[in-house]
């Protein structure tokens, strides 16, 4: 930890060191600055987006080295040194991932607000569970509040994005039986 | 920025930790995960004038079993418990009270000492420490102490903690063979505080209730053993008539429940009634008894 070294030990701002979708940055922060705010302010990434910024809606969910967490309930000088994925880090060469493009085709968003905070639980979600129950689905999701969908259509996007990343060929639409 | 102003530092032992805590006057606090801390800092309801991250210091994240006790570093994430297989099968209702707390997202950052430490009147753990007796390593500049969770939760938000000492671990006992466990509550949604809550553990001996432990959350200041309801099921056959009255003497036990949005304090008194029936009956069907 040089960067840690060279400053004051106590210190009400402080040089931080973090990899954002795979790119490292380095910035001098405020303490109190939220991990939220940084990546939103500092680093220009709008996609993490801020709702109640007191840990209630999920809205801000960004992943901290794969694990889903609220960006609002993070400082960012607790981010020194670690990996982070936002809803900016899952497309590839303008391709949607997945999970986003499930969502596209069931309709799992309608305003948006809310859907990088879904996007990036559901990425969490589907690595522990490849072909989760919708018990899981909504246990799991039940930190996420959207005010459009009535989540029902959320579930749906979820089952397909499950399906295609365990058969990337799997055609558009849900099986009747799943639905 | 929504925080007021603080100094931050993230020591990488114990004993700097406690250097920076005597620096203050009690006026630092200590950053665990944050998942409650975050709020009260956004809220301006705490304005620590240094925040001590315990974030960066080796060795506070283990689940060990040490001689017959599950010992949890103070660090460890509510999700790490709740996938310990150790916690699972020998200490079912600690792994049950983790799976009621939240959400996954806050449960990847939030940590067992945190909640200890946090003492709010309606979370799960501190319901689960007074249940099972558990014990909190806790270290100063005297040295190190253990503090019995019955001593450990003072009152609102407020524990046995000075303002230089660090919970470190939590140890748990295993559960006991022919025991049966509970741990059930009431909130709004799934995920929300407690409303209500209740906590059971219930030894069977000859097909009577040999004792019962019975603790009530949400509905005061601290978690609650229900003493007098735990009396009347002692030497009982397990049968309706039997929580029946364990839950009447819940409800007494039940001093000036909090009221507010939420839920009226009735209601919460009626929920604390409910709640220790249906956990003493789940807590008995787990140790091999009929409900």
């Amino acid at each position: 930890m040089t960067s840690a070294a060279e400053e004051k030990a106590v210190a009400a701002s402080r040089r931080i060191r973090v990899t954002v979708n795979g790119a490292p940055y380095e910035a001098v922060v405020d303490a109190r600055l939220t991990l939220a705010d940084f990546l939103r302010a500092d680093l220009g990434l709008g996609g993490t987006h801020v709702g109640c910024e007191h840990g209630v809606c999920g809205a801000c969910t960004i992943l901290l080295e794969g694990r889903s967490v609220r960006a609002c309930l993070m400082l960012a000088v607790q981010a020194d040194g670690r990996s982070l994925t936002t809803i900016e880090g899952l497309s590839r060469d303008g391709e949607l991932h997945p999970i986003q493009q499930a969502f596209v085709e069931e309709h799992g968003l309608q305003c948006g607000f809310c859907t990088p905070g879904f996007i990036l639980s559901v990425h969490e979600l589907l690595e522990l569970h490849p072909d989760p129950s919708d018990e899981e689905i909504l246990d799991f999701l039940g930190g996420n509040l959207c005010r459009c969908t009535g989540y029902q259509a959320i579930l749906r996007s979820v089952k397909l994005a499950a399906r295609r990343l365990r058969e990337p060929n799997a055609p558009a639409g849900i099986p009747a039986e799943q639905a | 920025m929504k925080p007021a102003a603080f100094e931050y530092a993230a020591p990488s032992s114990i004993a700097e930790a406690l250097a920076l805590l005597r620096t203050q006057d009690g006026d630092a606090k200590i950053l665990a995960g944050g998942q409650s801390l975050m709020p009260l800092l956004a809220m301006r309801l705490a304005r620590p004038s240094l925040l001590v991250d315990l974030g960066r210091i080796a060795g506070l994240d283990s689940i060990r079993e040490e001689s017959g006790v599950i010992a949890i570093g103070a660090m460890t994430t509510k999700s790490a418990i709740e996938h310990s297989d150790l916690v699972r099968t020998r200490q079912p209702l600690f792994h049950a009270a983790t799976r009621l707390i939240a959400h996954p997202q806050i449960r990847n950052r939030g940590t067992v000492g945190g909640s200890m430490a946090q003492a709010d009147p309606a979370a799960e753990y501190p319901a689960a420490a007074l249940a099972l007796d558990a014990k909190m390593r806790v270290v100063g500049d005297a040295g190190e102490r253990i503090i019995d969770a019955a001593d450990f939760f003072v009152s609102t938000l407020t524990t046995a903690l000075e303002p230089g000492e660090i919970l470190i671990e939590v140890r748990l006992p295993m559960l006991a063979p022919g025991t049966g466990w509970s741990i059930l509550e009431v909130s709004r949604r799934h995920g929300d505080f407690a409303m209500a809550g209740a906590a059971a553990m219930v030894a069977l001996d000859a097909g009577r209730v040999r004792s019962a432990r019975i603790v009530l959350f949400g509905v005061g200041p601290v978690p609650l053993r229900a003493r007098a309801a735990e009396d009347a099921v002692a030497g009982k056959p397990p049968a309706a008539a039997t929580w029946a009255s364990a839950a009447a003497h819940a409800r007494d036990a039940v001093e000036e429940p909090l009221s507010d949005s939420h839920a009226s304090a009735a209601y919460r008194r009626h929920l604390a009634g409910v709640l220790v029936e249906r956990a003493l009956a789940e807590a008995v069907t787990r140790a091999g008894g009929t409900a």
